[in-house]
């Protein structure tokens, strides 16, 4: 695996869009090309290089491909847009939109994130030490089609609006989160190791939420049917089980009429 | 001797009557009467006759003062600052006619800029969560000759909207609804006792911040299933008989307003309550309109839409159109320190933003659009008056229900001056000429 | 005015018969004439296709509910914008474009002439501004009148000079072109939620049935000669065994002659008859009624048709068929919008996925194509996509390959994961006929402007007629190595001339023309009685005032072109 460093010696004024900076956009360049591949303040276009410090040499593939991103990136946008394969390291907080659209690889961001992050997510890996933002994990602006795979660990805590229309992948969350969880899921799972505050579930379909902590309010149309015990993530314990949305559709699988499930730790 | 001219709509709110009579002097030049308006309405036009009218543009000084320019020279330094720009914003747009807006487009495609109207803070929420799951819809019409179910959710008309009811939801005796008003039922969901909710035949006090949970409820509720005893401060034997109430009627429609779309959860209250009315479409008929408050914000929606693909909140600075309210909007732009130069038009953001979106706009380059003198106009660089539209210039204009009205030009404007888009089109034609210079 | 010569081309123009003859034409001041100076701008068409521009007689490109469409569907641009670039402004929407892109699309693939298939009268002025910012097109708007409350109540007593009145009157104030009709009497039956899947089924209230709608809607077109026949999206769209509702639809015209003076022969022309082909009793047993309908359409030379092809794209339905829409909804539950019109119409919308995988999906896209295979007479089957609701207008050129190449066919029969049942259920494996040039040019040009009684104008390369043309980079002589090359030659011009002005050349728009909106202006004797009924229900019903619905200023319509009608003697 070959890595390329890039460190920030030139801030912008605005806010910088570094679309470009993913293992796919960097495969098989060298530092010199990759300096010259175009990232966006605002209206103008300029390169990697003048905002940038960057060195070594991409590998000759996105898979080989690790991406270390140093200084201050809290004003950069689109780290890791779209990428398929290989790593991305972010050392600090950065802003909107990490992995947005991603396929494959791996991220890792030792800080913030802030909201769009791992929008419509297909495949890979994305680990927050810090805070993740709101929409962490949704779909694009009126798309039924969102998040449907790979995993995504939050350290700390996340915002609002986690998973909406989530069809598959997990969502891990070891602090608290805020409102609106999981709406519209059609499957996936989250799980929130913290406290839930309200609207979790909301006009779910299918899919599958845990809360280790507490639900300030819970949605009206989730139904309690039981207690169950679970494992989940190497601990066991106990759970009231609810179904619903209640109020939504439901699809039938084999004949059964499915339900979303959530699960209450008790 | 006087005129009086028919038929004039009234450029103030998004109920925009156009049944509205104005009586003005020979000549054309003194606006005297305003018959039908409503109190607001009345005093919109009453008011561009004002003896203390600015007339003028004006540039704010280093020591805090006004100095009047004249119009060349405040297009000369829109232009400018529009072309200098990396991230402009041009904001507003919502009272003003598509005329104009469409000029506004073509500047802001030029100058590679954020566009956005004051959906941003209003109905913006209610548009994604249309773009999420829909909208079972109607003209006003389709309410006046065959509702016979009114529910006004999270709005109050009798003092926002005040001539809704009676011309459209409530009183009117329409072809199916010969009896008017006695042949409907009215529900109310509002935390407070409003003067609309007054008139209720029910009023749900929802808990503050639980509209989610109520809607939700409802559909539960529809659904003959099993409901805790109370939601959102509603008992659930309440929540049933709302449900049978609107099942039980033949047409029913759902008007919603800053209530749901502004407080928590937003786009998700008018989603759920978008999914209600989806619902009761299995067992009669019904549909669902957001009150847009500005008499054209729907008509800026409209053009960005057919122009830009979006209805607000739009991204140009790539050359092609981006939307993402939350990364796009206005606020979130202003908050973050995004922009770095502002317009403002058919608007007052100085007025309804939060403070910490407002004194950004005072540090930036920014321009005004607006005959009065408002908050915005109090932290802008440049402060342009124009005339009134809908007043003192003509010009389309669209309906909270989307149809189009071409308001009418009653009255003179002052003498000298312009109207938005005249000034619009000096704006464009300068920046074009500082493009093609570059 | 510019002279310009496409000298060398081959010539395909059902107008005056041409069938690939090597012939220049002439252009000047806007027209095709016989010849030019020698300072003419020579335009080199060796080895290229010539043909008059392209008429598009049926898309969803402007109004309320494409905007409506735009505006609920923020991923329909996502990635896929286009900058601005040239003389180009930005674009963007794959199923549903801006305005500007509609224009730039359709002129790059050789369209001059589109019609609005359906016009929300109460919504005039939103079609108009729409169309105003379609740049280089000439437009028109076909206003509906198969729910209008006027409509119903004077046909329900056979009031045909009343109906005509009427139709000529809102024509004027809506600027329309045409009297079309969107499920005849079922769109009122939705503002209760109720439908009319038969054409016996009495609407309610109004106590009239679809059947007495159409034939009246027929004779009033026909009281008035107006230059288009009524156009009509029959009742019961979309169900398997709806193609029984399409032929009695159709035998309603049995018996009706023409009166009009635009060239124009049919009295009925059935839109987006692909929609309304199918047989079988549900979606198991679901099969093509292609050859029930072309077998009674081929026989009744008094009606024309088209096709309403599937381009198996992901896709936005949008239609004054309310009902069908929530139907529709309820089958693949993605987002439904939907807009009662007071007193005239509806319309609905929601997206839709035309997957190869689906075996429906598979065979209306085979019953889109057997129609224009089984029709004998080109000059009265047109191709559509009923854009964009079975999918969007920017794959005519596939669909043109699809028709003019059985290997082609064949290669995307094989390609279909439920390949059997396509063959079981539709006739698309046995018909070996491929549309040559001429018939290309019949059905995409001379037919579709016949039909819509513009035959003087536009649709051939007559001189005297507009000079509207089309040439592309297919060389007629030259064997088809891959069909995929007629799909590239058909998708971008190498020019294209508008009213005499060159607007694209070698793919790129070098001109944003003067585009008309064309409109037609009935005379009708004075009718007191109708005048006040208009003006009583705008008293009474209308949420707008007359005078307000009748405002239709410059502004909206910057370059009107109107067809005149006397009907005075009729």
């Amino acid at each position: 695996m070959e890595t390329v460093t890039i460190t920030m010696k030139n801030a912008p004024a605005l806010y910088l869009e570094a679309d470009n900076v993913s293992p796919d956009a960097f495969a098989g360049k060298t530092a010199a090309q990759i300096a010259e591949l175009s990232v966006h303040e605002g209206n103008t276009t300029s390169t990697l290089g003048k905002y940038f410090e960057v060195i070594g040499n991409a590998g000759a593939t996105a898979a080989d491909t690790k991406i270390v991103v140093k200084g201050d990136v809290k004003k950069v946008k689109y780290l890791g847009f779209k990428m398929t394969a290989g790593e991305l390291v972010i050392e600090g907080s950065t802003d909107l939109y990490v992995g947005a659209w991603m396929k494959g690889g791996k991220i890792l961001a030792k800080g913030n994130i802030e909201a769009f992050a791992a929008t419509a997510m297909k495949g890979g890996e994305l680990i927050v030490e810090g805070n993740a933002g709101n929409y962490l994990g949704a779909a694009y602006r009126g798309d039924w089609r969102g998040m449907s795979g790979g995993k995504i660990l939050v350290k700390g805590n996340a915002g609002s609006d986690i998973g909406m229309y989530m069809t598959g992948g997990e969502i891990i969350v070891n602090g608290n989160i805020d409102v609106h969880a999981l709406t519209h899921a059609e499957g996936g799972r989250l799980v929130v190791k913290g406290n839930a505050k309200s609207k979790v579930g909301g006009q779910m379909i299918d899919g599958e939420i845990i809360i280790f902590g507490s639900i300030d309010t819970m949605m009206p149309g989730f139904k309690p049917v039981s207690e169950a015990e679970l494992e989940v993530d190497g601990a066991k314990a106990k759970f009231s089980h609810f179904i619903g949305d209640m109020g939504e559709r439901h699809k039938k699988r084999k004949g059964q009429i499915v339900y979303g499930n959530l699960y209450k730790k008790i | 001797m006087t005129k009086t001219i028919t038929d004039v709509i009234c450029p103030f709110c998004g109920t925009l009557c156009d049944d509205i009579e104005v009586i003005v002097s020979d000549d054309g030049k003194k606006l005297l009467e305003v018959n039908n308006a409503c109190v607001i309405g009345t005093e919109k036009f009453l008011h561009s006759q004002s003896s203390d009218r600015i007339t003028r543009p004006r540039m704010h000084q280093e020591d805090g003062s006004w100095k009047e320019i004249s119009y060349d020279e405040a297009v000369e330094y829109t232009a400018q600052m529009l072309a200098k720009a990396r991230k402009p914003l041009l904001f507003g747009w919502s009272s003003t006619n598509c005329e104009a807006q469409s000029v506004g487009n073509e500047i802001a495609e030029m100058s590679r800029a954020c566009c956005d109207n004051t959906a941003a803070t209003c109905h913006g929420t209610s548009l994604i969560a249309i773009q999420d799951v829909g909208l079972p819809s109607c003209t006003l019409g389709e309410i006046k000759n065959r509702a016979d179910r009114i529910i006004f959710w999270g709005c109050n008309p009798a003092h926002a909207h005040p001539r809704h009811m009676s011309r459209y939801s409530i009183f009117p005796r329409g072809f199916f609804t010969g009896k008017g008003q006695m042949s409907r039922k009215l529900i109310v969901v509002d935390p407070r006792v409003t003067d609309t909710a007054k008139m209720a035949d029910m009023h749900l006090q929802v808990e503050q911040g639980k509209d989610y949970e109520l809607l939700d409820a409802l559909r539960v509720a529809f659904k003959g299933e099993w409901l805790p005893d109370v939601v959102a401060g509603i008992p659930g034997e309440k929540i049933r008989e709302a449900a049978d109430v609107m099942k039980s009627g033949r047409f029913g429609i759902i008007f919603f307003g800053m209530g749901v779309t502004q407080t928590l959860g937003k786009n998700h209250n008018i989603d759920a309550a978008i999914a209600v009315t989806k619902d009761l479409n299995e067992y009669t008929k019904f549909s669902i309109m957001p009150m847009r408050g500005h008499y054209n914000v729907t008509g800026s929606g409209e053009v960005f839409a057919w122009q830009f693909g979006f209805p607000y909140a739009v991204d140009l600075t790539r050359g092609f159109a981006r939307y993402n309210p939350g990364d796009t909007s206005t606020i979130d732009l202003l908050t973050r320190g995004e922009i770095d130069a502002m317009l403002t038009i058919g608007s007052d953001p100085g007025a309804h933003f939060p403070i910490s979106a407002v004194k950004p706009i005072a540090k930036m380059p920014s321009v005004c659009i607006d005959p009065h003198l408002t908050p915005t106009s109090g932290v802008s660089k440049l402060h342009v008056p124009v005339a009134f539209n809908g007043v003192e210039t003509g010009g389309n204009c669209y309906r909270m229900d989307n149809v189009p009205i071409d308001c009418r030009k009653v009255v003179e404007p002052p003498e000298g001056m312009l109207t938005d888009e005249e000034f619009l089109i000096k704006v464009r034609d300068r920046l074009k000429q500082l493009k093609e210079a570059a | 005015m510019s002279e310009y010569i496409i000298k060398n081309g081959h010539v395909f123009d059902p107008v005056q018969g041409i069938k690939g003859d090597k012939k220049d034409i002439s252009i000047k001041d806007g027209k095709i004439v016989d010849k030019v100076s020698s300072s003419a701008k020579v335009i080199d068409a060796k080895d290229k296709t010539v043909m008059a521009g392209a008429v598009e007689i049926h898309a969803h490109i402007a109004g309320p509910k494409v905007n409506l469409g735009r505006i609920y569907r923020p991923e329909d641009k996502l990635f896929s914008c286009t900058p601005t670039h040239g003389m180009e402004r930005m674009g963007g929407g794959a199923s549903i474009p801006t305005t500007f892109k509609t224009g730039y699309e359709y002129a790059k693939m050789g369209y001059t002439t589109a019609m609005e298939a359906a016009m929300p009268p109460l919504f005039s002025r939103h079609v108009h501004e729409e169309i105003r910012d379609t740049p280089i097109i000439d437009e028109g708007a076909f206003p509906v009148f198969g729910n209008n409350w006027f409509v119903m109540e004077y046909l329900k007593n056979h009031e045909i000079e009343n109906t005509a009145a009427y139709c000529a009157w809102l024509l004027r104030a809506t600027k329309g072109y045409a009297i079309k009709i969107v499920n005849p009497g079922g769109t009122e039956a939705w503002g209760w939620g109720l439908n009319c899947l038969s054409i016996h089924d009495p609407v309610p209230y109004f106590d009239i049935t679809p059947a007495e709608i159409i034939k009246g809607l027929i004779e009033a077109n026909e009281y008035l000669g107006l230059p288009h026949s009524m156009h009509i999206h029959p009742n019961n769209l979309g169900n398997p065994g709806c193609y029984e509702t399409t032929l009695d639809t159709l035998k309603l015209a049995e018996g009706f002659k023409t009166k009009n003076k635009f060239g124009r022969e049919q009295v009925m022309h059935l839109t987006h008859t692909q929609f309304h082909s199918y047989k079988g009793t549900n979606w198991g047993d679901f099969e093509s009624g292609a050859k029930e309908v072309t077998d009674y359409v081929n026989k009744n030379k008094n009606i024309t048709i088209d096709t309403g092809n599937v381009t198996l794209d992901e896709t936005t339905t949008m239609t004054a068929d309310g009902p069908f829409e929530h139907h529709l909804c309820g089958l693949n539950h993605l987002k439904w919008a939907n807009v009662d019109v007071e007193l005239e119409t509806a319309a609905g919308v929601v997206p839709y996925i035309y997957s190869p995988n689906i075996s429906v999906c598979a065979i209306q896209w085979a019953i889109g194509l057997e129609i224009p295979l089984m029709m004998k007479d080109p000059m009265r089957c047109y191709i559509t996509t009923d854009h964009p609701n079975a999918g969007p207008f920017t794959r005519y050129p596939r669909v043109i390959k699809w028709l003019m190449s059985k290997k082609a066919r064949d290669a995307q029969v094989n390609a279909f994961k439920h390949k059997d049942k396509v063959l079981s259920q539709t006739s698309i494996g046995s018909l070996d006929r491929e549309i040559s040039l001429y018939e290309l040019a019949q059905m995409t040009r001379a037919g579709p402007a016949k039909s819509l009684g513009l035959s003087a104008m536009c649709g051939g390369l007559k001189p005297g007629m507009d000079a509207d043309v089309a040439v592309y980079n297919f060389n007629p002589d030259k064997p088809v190595a891959n069909p995929d090359d007629i799909e590239t030659a058909f998708s971008r011009c190498a020019a294209v001339f508008k009213s005499g002005i060159q607007v694209v050349s070698n793919g790129e728009i070098v001109s944003t023309g003067n585009k008309r909106t064309l409109w037609v202006d009935v005379h009708v004797k004075d009718n007191p009685q109708v005048m006040r009924d208009i003006n009583e229900k705008f008293v009474k019903f209308y949420s707008m005032t007359q005078n307000n619905y009748e405002a239709l200023g410059h502004h909206f319509v910057p370059n009107p072109y109107a067809l005149e009608v006397d009907a005075t003697q009729a």
